[in-house]
């Protein structure tokens, strides 16, 4: 028997991971939510079908959204998370002793539970008395809050779906509105490979660059995602994101990574042509 | 045959057959299932244009409706509480037409509140009909229109005692009713019939705890936008008709002007919102009303902005108020509703229905999500954190009382001359301007044009109100009646 888990990439693309069993699944009130045990990849948490993340390749994501802020905002100690329900992003944040607080806003209980449950290389720090747990919608809690952060991270899902409203103007507003006056807001900011992908990245990168004056997009290399050509944005009120790089700062730091390193911060800005146009025409 | 219920839906059952027919189709329309226009076969999909079909023997015909229609329209007239309710679908504007046509002939009088819809007036032109205005009053501090007092009803059928029927909004634009109740037995005291223009009051039938609906009222007609908050497909609508009216004469009138090929699209989205309506109305009403009472408590606590409701209601000219509408004052953050509906859509891809000077309307429906509600919410926070003003200087009024000096129909057909609007004073208007949406006359046929009218629209041109109605098409020209006053 071949079990396969497949998700289109595009209408005429698809990628497909062997499955050796199924270990949850259970629809919640916003989304289905699937967790395979794979030999390739370890395990793989899906939602709507869409691949989040898997054991072999999250830490490609997870070092990249957290290390590449802190080690340019000289001083993080009040962050807010926003998605992050498997954890991943929350277990690098708290390797800094330096930061006080942490709010993790997550619309879906069920995947806290079921990454809880099941997949506790990512989701282990979530019980770090710095972390506090809203579960309510992104939108809403940000509007609530008044220069009250250092750092804000969107670890959304996609353009579609629960995490739709994260993509949205209003909602870049008001994070910029939520940052302290020298605040830095990380993005997940899709794709530029498949049309469909660009154009949401394009319209991420337009609304938010109507909200901050330093607005900038940085690359990684994520296996299981669309094309494998990703990117995180990184948007800010007062730090440019090479110049304010302080390269001493994060190697005593003593922090050990599997991907991120001091060279390749500066140079995941350093972008490809056809997304630089893809940007300018934003 | 079996007695039919609410949740059978016989044109759609007869749609569903016919599509199993594989019929050789020598009729209209040509496109013959979608076969000679591949490319729009293409974006609506197959089985659309599959049922886009003339009438034939199993399906029954609109004009003269015996069989099928005939039980789609019965079954949407017990939903409403209805002796008879008709298909249309030419729009509410075909439906409302229908209404004082059926009512009025040339020289009647009809009482009528100003801020009635086009629709209502272009009747007037068509039929010759005169109107008789009652003054809705405006609420300062909003300026919006409201309902007809008690009192002006009253007096406008003693001044008009010969006058043939009276015109309701039930709700208006904005939500707000009048006295309903009160007014259908005053009318009918006097020998008039009620005709009401229930638009945007579907719900009224089907929620729990909303104001009174036309026929509940005991109202003579109502046309009813279906498709507005009721689920069918855009341009269907209903004519309800009460108890005393003669439907036979009414069905005449209505094909006097209404298509003789009637679109199954529309007419089968009737019968499946009217069963849907029936079933599971109470469900869908309730959530609406939920999510605009949530909007409302989240937006007037965003400051600046003041979502109305309820505490409108004063017994009279806001006899009640419909809490599924969520309408929103932006005045106070220096900006025209307009601007706020500019800013919505382009800055951030939110569509709401209208803007006008003071308010903005944003139209909620069981078919909304908390994401959406939210996005409303936020940006509406950004707007006033990124673009709000000092108010001051801006216009805060605007209900003008018209001066009808001529019939509108006699002013519409009048000979007339093209002058510069800014120019116009004095003269009698001879067509429409009115800002779309809403779609209420700024000025009529057979209205005196005045300062204070070319005041407000040079404004509402200024903050960028889409205004309509003149032949004009950049309205720099109106028309007027040759004869100055």
């Amino acid at each position: 028997m071949e079990l396969w888990f497949s998700e289109p990439h595009t209408k005429n693309v698809k990628l497909s991971i062997k499955v050796e069993k199924q270990l949850y699944s259970e629809q919640s009130k916003y989304q289905r939510i699937d967790i395979f045990q794979t030999t390739e990849f370890g395990k793989v948490l899906t939602l709507d079908g869409y691949l989040m993340l898997t054991e072999k390749d999250e830490f490609i994501y997870h070092e990249m959204i957290t290390h590449v802020p802190m080690a340019v905002h000289p001083h993080v100690k009040k962050v807010l998370v926003i998605g992050a329900g498997d954890g991943g992003t929350i277990r690098e944040l708290i390797r800094y002793p330096y930061i006080e607080h942490i709010d993790m806003v997550e619309i879906d209980e069920m995947v806290v539970d079921a990454c809880k449950e099941y997949l506790p290389q990512t989701a282990a720090g979530i019980t770090d008395p710095r972390v506090h747990i809203f579960y309510t919608d992104g939108l809403k809690f940000v509007r609530t809050q008044h220069e009250a952060y250092d750092l804000i991270i969107v670890d959304s899902t996609d353009p579609f779906g629960p995490g739709e409203g994260l993509f949205t103007r209003e909602f870049y507003g008001n994070c910029f509105k939520a940052l302290k006056e020298d605040g830095i807001l990380i993005n997940q900011h899709e794709s530029p490979f498949y049309s469909e992908d660009a154009k949401s990245m394009q319209r991420a990168h337009r609304n938010i660059a109507a909200s901050f004056p330093i607005a900038w997009v940085y690359q990684f290399h994520m296996p299981t995602y669309p094309s494998g050509h990703w990117f995180f944005g990184f948007a800010s009120k007062k730090y440019h994101p090479i110049d304010d790089f302080d390269e001493e700062r994060w190697k005593n730091a003593n922090i050990s990574t599997k991907y991120y390193n001091a060279k390749l911060h500066k140079g995941a800005f350093y972008i490809p042509n056809y997304v630089k146009e893809l940007l300018a025409d934003a | 045959m079996k007695k039919l219920s609410q949740a059978d839906t016989p044109l759609h059952a007869a749609l569903e057959d016919h599509k199993l027919e594989r019929m050789a189709h020598f009729d209209v329309p040509g496109h013959k299932g979608g076969r000679g226009n591949k490319e729009l076969k293409y974006f609506l999909g197959e089985d659309t244009l599959k049922i886009d079909v003339n009438s034939m023997k199993p399906l029954d015909n609109l004009c003269h409706p015996v069989s099928v229609i005939k039980d789609a329209q019965q079954l949407a007239a017990e939903a409403f509480g209805a002796k008879e309710a008709f298909f249309i679908v030419n729009g509410t504007t075909a439906a409302v037409q229908a209404m004082i046509m059926a009512t009025c002939k040339a020289g009647d009088k009809v009482i009528m509140p100003r801020n009635v819809h086009r629709s209502a007036i272009n009747a007037l032109v068509v039929c010759g009909a005169i109107p008789v205005y009652v003054n809705p009053g405006t609420n300062k501090k909003l300026g919006i229109p409201l309902g007809m007092t008690l009192a002006d009803v009253k007096h406008a059928m003693e001044k008009h005692p010969d006058a043939k029927a009276i015109m309701v909004n039930n709700p208006t634009y904005y939500g707000i009713c009048s006295d309903l109740k009160q007014i259908v037995s005053l009318a009918h005291a006097n020998g008039m019939k009620v005709l009401v223009d229930e638009a945007h009051g579907t719900h009224f039938y089907f929620g729990e705890n909303m104001p009174i609906s036309a026929m509940a009222a005991g109202a003579d007609m109502a046309a009813v936008s279906m498709h507005k908050t009721g689920g069918s497909l855009t341009q269907s609508s209903l004519l309800l008709c009460g108890q005393e009216v003669n439907t036979d004469y009414v069905r005449q009138i209505i094909n006097l002007t209404q298509t003789t090929s009637g679109s199954y699209l529309l007419m089968v989205s009737l019968d499946l919102a009217r069963k849907n309506l029936s079933l599971n109305g109470k469900e869908m009403f309730r959530k609406t009303v939920a999510f605009a009472e949530y909007a409302r408590e989240e937006i007037n606590k965003l400051g600046g902005y003041y979502a109305f409701s309820k505490e409108l209601e004063d017994g009279d000219a806001v006899y009640a108020f419909d809490t599924t509408k969520l309408s929103i004052h932006t005045r106070d953050i220096g900006l025209a509703g307009i601007e706020v509906y500019d800013l919505l859509r382009d800055d951030y891809s939110i569509q709401i229905e209208f803007g006008d000077i003071g308010n903005i309307l944003a139209i909620v429906s069981a078919g909304d999500r908390n994401l959406e509600i939210e996005r409303l919410i936020s940006a509406l926070s950004e707007i006033k954190r990124l673009y709000s003003k000092d108010p001051t200087g801006m216009f805060d009024h605007e209900y003008i009382n018209p001066q009808v000096v001529m019939p509108p129909q006699k002013a519409f057909y009048a000979n007339k001359i093209s002058k510069e609007i800014y120019k116009s004073e004095g003269y009698i208007c001879g067509e429409f301007v009115m800002c779309y949406p809403p779609g209420i006359p700024i000025l009529a046929p057979g209205e005196l044009i005045t300062k204070e009218i070319l005041n407000y629209i040079a404004y509402a041109k200024e903050k960028g109100c889409v205004l309509t109605g003149t032949q004009d098409m950049e309205i720099a020209h109106i028309q007027v009646v040759s004869d100055k006053m």
